[in-house]
């Protein structure tokens, strides 16, 4: 097969495996919005990366996480609900980010590439990005799973019971921003939240307990991007959106396996 | 008696900009006794037991906890994510996030708070008194020397709120711990009660069950018409256990 198809694919395998653990504490958490608003706030890490020419990935991975942050801060003012909030953030730094780019850019940029992902020039480069986000992602998830499923479940409770619980939703987060990053090269920034979240939604269906919803998730998300690159081989669809429909063709064949199957 | 003492609060206020939330609030529970703040809805109940656990600083006072203090808490309301699969095992399982609890400590907790044949179900197909009994059994599980529980009956019907404040009392009895408890019903808890605290951002009274309901503060707040429901009691000759079947009066009628 042709190189850029194999890193193509290894670059979705990791995406896919490292979206499904925080996919589904995103759901779990309704934490959506959330998503979107980092998603969002990387344009303005990428134009920032054009004004002060540093590397790009590093540039979204930092703007990410200082935007995670910011929300963390600003989540504990009572002034304005946190959808609100969300809202403002992620819309602005969305304008900002566009007008930024179309700006500093010296004709070298396809905005296109980063709104709907450009899994079929990945590099070697992303591939080890790709790779090292899993691996601190996996084994981050592994040691602290107990509490991050405690705080999911009752931040309160856990609290009383021995979680330190702003510590373990900053690290959700910090993974979140993390993942977000690494997955805008596959689906781009506009269909990113996509990834995340419906894989985790259609295992839902498939499971009976929390980590069998993270790996059955994993699967799904595997199969779509499978199937988006051999659509976008075959057919010349544009890859990351092919893969998001895969998720979705994928959540509504686990909804009706759920529903034939009881 | 003051080494009996689990849980102590001194001066406790709370202002959020102008309002004040809680009034220098002065409260204490001991050993083997359970204590019921009572109060309309928005005087603060809520806040004070977040503050007395550590969930929120005061603006002025101090909460003092003794250095054996164990708590095991119930939340008032538990909000679960239907998408979230979980069952009433992996949730027990939470109970501890430095120990592995094993199956048996579940079933002893689940068997004490009469839910025992839950252990494999999921979280989100339980009816309402289910989830008190099983958050109940996690507040167990801890082996608590301190039973913190807001609004313990919350969702569960007349019959089973008796129940379940019956139950509380049967394990302050056994395990001789301390209760500190939230209720909007006075008449409902006064049968297991020590001491009530009528809570409107100060407290307005305080003491036993019975001198709390003719004290005038008590009757401001509440007004006379709780009395009326009250009035009402009668026995029954059977019983249901939590299937529906009908079985033997384990409850004894006030």
């Amino acid at each position: 097969m042709i190189d850029f198809l194999w890193l193509a694919l290894i670059a979705g395998t990791g995406v896919a495996l490292v979206a499904a653990p925080l996919g589904s504490f995103v759901v779990w958490q309704r934490l959506a919005y959330f998503g979107d608003t980092l998603a969002h706030a990387s344009l303005l890490g990428i134009a920032f990366s054009l004004l002060l020419t540093i590397n790009i990935q590093l540039a979204i991975i930092a703007s990410c996480l200082c935007v995670a942050l910011l929300l963390v801060l600003l989540q504990t003012q009572r002034q304005l609900p946190s959808d609100t909030l969300l809202g403002i953030i992620s819309h602005s730094s969305l304008a900002l980010g566009l007008i930024l780019v179309s700006v500093f850019d010296t004709g070298r940029l396809d905005l296109t590439l980063y709104l709907i992902g450009d899994i079929l020039s990945t590099s070697q480069h992303d591939v080890i990005m790709i790779l090292i986000v899993l691996v601190i992602v996996s084994s981050l998830t592994w040691r602290f799973w107990k509490h991050l499923l405690a705080i999911t479940v009752n931040e309160e409770l856990a609290q009383v019971e021995g979680v330190p619980v702003k510590k373990v939703r900053f690290l959700l987060l910090f993974m979140l921003a993390l993942v977000i990053a690494v997955a805008i090269k596959v689906v781009g920034v506009l269909l990113i939240t996509a990834l995340l979240i419906i894989p985790a939604a259609g295992a839902r269906y498939l499971s009976k307990s929390p980590i069998q919803m993270v790996f059955i998730s994993g699967l799904l998300g595997c199969l779509s991007v499978y199937a988006g690159l051999a659509s976008s081989f075959y057919w010349d669809t544009p890859a990351g959106p092919s893969i998001v429909a895969g998720t979705s063709a994928l959540f509504i064949l686990s909804l009706l396996i759920k529903r034939y199957s009881t | 008696m003051e080494e009996d003492i689990l849980l102590k609060a001194s001066n406790l206020s709370l202002k959020d900009g102008n309002k004040v939330l809680l009034d220098t609030i002065d409260l204490s529970i001991k050993r083997r006794e359970i204590v019921t703040i009572i109060g309309p809805n928005g005087a603060g109940k809520t806040t004070l037991l977040n503050i007395l656990l550590g969930l929120r600083k005061p603006s002025a006072g101090l909460v003092y906890k003794s250095a054996n203090c164990q708590i095991g808490y119930m939340p008032q309301k538990i909000q679960l994510n239907p998408l979230l699969p979980l069952s009433v095992e992996h949730f027990l399982s939470l109970a501890s996030t430095h120990s592995k609890t094993s199956i048996a400590q579940m079933h002893v907790a689940l068997k004490r708070t009469g839910v025992d044949a839950l252990l494999k179900t999921e979280m989100a197909s339980l009816s309402g008194g289910e989830v008190q009994r099983v958050l109940l059994a996690r507040a167990l599980i801890r082996k608590p020397n301190l039973l913190v529980l807001d609004e313990p009956v919350q969702g569960v019907d007349l019959k089973g709120q008796d129940q379940l404040y019956k139950l509380i009392s049967d394990i302050r009895d056994e395990l001789g711990c301390g209760v500190l408890m939230v209720s909007h019903d006075l008449h409902l808890v006064m049968a297991s009660t020590d001491n009530v605290i009528c809570l409107n951002q100060h407290i307005c009274c305080h003491g036993h069950p019975e001198s709390v309901s003719n004290h005038p503060a008590y009757i401001e707040l509440f007004g006379n018409s709780i009395s009326h429901v009250a009035a009402y009691t009668h026995h029954h000759d059977h019983d249901h256990n939590l299937h529906g079947e009908v079985c033997e009066t384990t409850l004894k009628e006030k």
